[in-house]
């Protein structure tokens, strides 16, 4: 029998029934189910399929990874990384599905009488160089798939962080969250111009109690949208200037030039009473004390 | 040369721009309003630019006199409308058009004029000029 | 996109003006720019078209779209045969002015540019070239 890697080829198809409970056995040892995000009868298919295609793989491509006899073998492979970088599995927990490989296949090697010890070292050597490639390109793809879950996480973040929200009619609020840079000013800006147009809105309160340091160039950025704002028909209220946040602003010398409130709740009361509307506390009467005032609120 | 239509709606002005103006338009538009305040005794001017992608600071020293002048006759200006792009970038270019009164759209900014003239029974924004 | 596209228009009148705005425009549409990001540099435009006419007594524009590192964007240079500015650090100032503006075309373009540069010597003209990128 000639040593090549059509032989390989040849012993995983007739000796599947061995390697694969062997190497699905290795996967379970280093923990692949513990974390109980993919169930068994995932892996046990996940395995045969990938068994399969890598045999297409030996018996056409020889045992160089980038021959693309190995195409469809490495889609698996790049979907199992890409599903298990989703659901939060470790690099090695990854890489270990095709590391775990090697023994069975060594093994079945091995096993095999008609291979004489140097043509078994010769092909075990091809295996390795195989299976340590195709390792390599898994963990390539999970470490993509990391980078998109990050990159998309900073958009929605991004996004998450600039809610514009409609306290009343006419009434907007921006509840800014966390230090504000240029990039992002920029965003919060666009968006909260774009809700007053859109929603016919004549006031806007932008609440900075979430926003840990006020500088020159974040000041200034305040003073701009209030300004475009302004330009727009709206008025602009600041609330939730924090003390050290007054006292830093005044040290540089930054004058927010604009209507400024402690608290979101003073500031709604001035966008109410702009607006032509007030607020009344409604008289308890005294026959039905505990029924639901909360709910006859609006009458 | 073409001139930027100038509606009469009560005792208010109503100009719409429409067009991508050149400075001669603006001038003109400076001029026919002028004229037109004392001509009807006018108490306000409503320029709606809604339709209008930029404003670089001609325009914006065309609607600031505009304002001016009007102020000088007894009339209030104001300028509806303006796009969010169109107001980060006046800002931006350092034009904040303090001397103008704004409002969102016409209907806003005619209800701005007629507050002013019953100044009887409110309690206006008017004063925080 | 491959092809670079570079168009060049005389500034002798305000009608020029609008067409520089309407140039501005269409490259900036086709560089990609936001509507936000559009406006500013036709602003821009439109300031710099009227210096060139106003101050430096005409001239031309050269509008191009342009590519670097994966970015588009588009270059304006305003170019005229006037008589130059003798001091541009206060040309750059806001309110400067010698003429019938309000003095904010020069800073006010730079501020709503990416990119700006300046080169002016009295006697010879003006060349000041402004970029945006997406």
């Amino acid at each position: 029998m000639a040593a090549n890697v059509g032989t390989v080829a040849e012993l995983v198809g007739s000796s599947e029934q061995l390697i694969l409970p062997e190497w699905i056995d290795l996967q379970k040892k280093a923990g692949s189910l513990n974390t109980g995000r993919i169930t068994e009868n995932e892996l046990v298919s996940q395995s045969r399929e990938f068994l399969h295609l890598l045999r297409d793989g030996l018996a056409k491509g020889g045992s160089d990874a980038s021959n693309p006899a190995y195409g469809p073998a490495k889609q698996l492979l790049a979907d199992v990384s890409r599903s298990r970088a989703l659901q939060g599995f470790s690099p090695s927990e990854t890489a270990t599905f095709v590391f775990s490989l090697k023994q069975p296949l060594f093994n079945t090697l091995n096993r095999n009488s008609t291979l004489s010890p140097a043509q078994a070292a010769e092909l075990t050597w091809s295996v390795t160089l195989l299976l340590d490639e195709l390792g390599l390109f898994t963990l390539e793809v999970f470490q993509k798939s990391r980078e998109e879950v990050i990159v998309r996480q900073q958009r929605e973040i991004a996004e998450l962080s600039t809610p514009v929200v409609k306290l009343w009619d006419g009434i907007l609020a921006l509840p800014l969250i966390g230090t504000l840079d240029s990039q992002r000013t920029q965003v919060v800006m666009e968006n909260l111009l774009q809700t007053i147009v859109d929603s016919e809105a004549a006031i806007a309160i932008i609440d900075i109690t979430g926003v840990p340091t006020v500088d020159t160039l974040t000041a200034q950025h305040l003073l701009k949208t209030v300004a475009a704002a302004r330009l727009m028909g709206a008025d602009c209220i600041v609330s939730g200037i924090r003390p050290q946040i007054a006292q830093t602003m005044v040290h540089l010398g930054v004058e927010l030039n604009v209507v400024s409130k402690a608290t979101l709740a003073d500031a709604l009361a001035v966008a109410l009473e702009r607006t032509g509307r007030a607020v009344t506390k409604q008289k308890r009467q005294a026959a039905s004390e505990q029924t639901k005032t909360p709910a006859e609120k609006g009458q | 040369m073409d001139r930027i239509p100038i509606l009469k709606f009560g005792n208010a002005l109503l100009v719409t721009i429409q067009v991508d103006m050149h400075d001669r338009l603006a001038t003109a538009l400076e001029e026919d309003l002028t004229s037109k305040i004392v001509e009807y005794g006018a108490k306000g001017v409503l320029i709606d630019i809604s339709a209008l992608e930029i404003v670089d600071s001609f325009i914006g020293r065309m609607l600031d006199n505009i304002a001016a002048v009007s102020r000088i006759l007894d009339a209030d200006t104001v300028v509806v409308g303006m796009r969010p792009a169109v107001a980060i970038t006046l800002v931006e270019l350092g034009l904040s058009l303090t001397g103008v009164k704004t409002a969102l759209n016409v209907e806003r900014g005619m209800a701005l004029i007629h507050a002013r003239l019953k100044t009887s029974d409110s309690e206006d924004d008017d004063a925080e000029d | 996109m491959t092809t670079p596209k570079i168009e060049r228009l005389d500034i002798r009148s305000s009608d020029d003006v609008v067409r520089v705005r309407q140039l501005a425009r269409t490259l900036a549409l086709g560089a990609g720019l936001s509507l936000v990001d559009q406006t500013k540099i036709i602003t821009a435009a439109s300031e710099l078209a009227r210096n060139t006419l106003d101050y430096g007594g005409g001239g031309f524009v050269v509008a191009e779209l342009v590519e670097a590192s994966g970015r588009r964007g588009l270059r304006l240079t305003f170019e005229d045969k006037g008589p130059g500015i003798p001091d541009i650090d206060a040309a750059l100032k806001d309110g400067f002015t010698t003429g019938k503006g309000m003095g904010l075309g020069l800073g006010g373009a730079r501020r709503l540019s990416n990119e700006f540069s300046i080169h002016s010597k009295p006697g010879e003209g003006t060349k000041v070239v402004i970029a945006r990128w997406k």
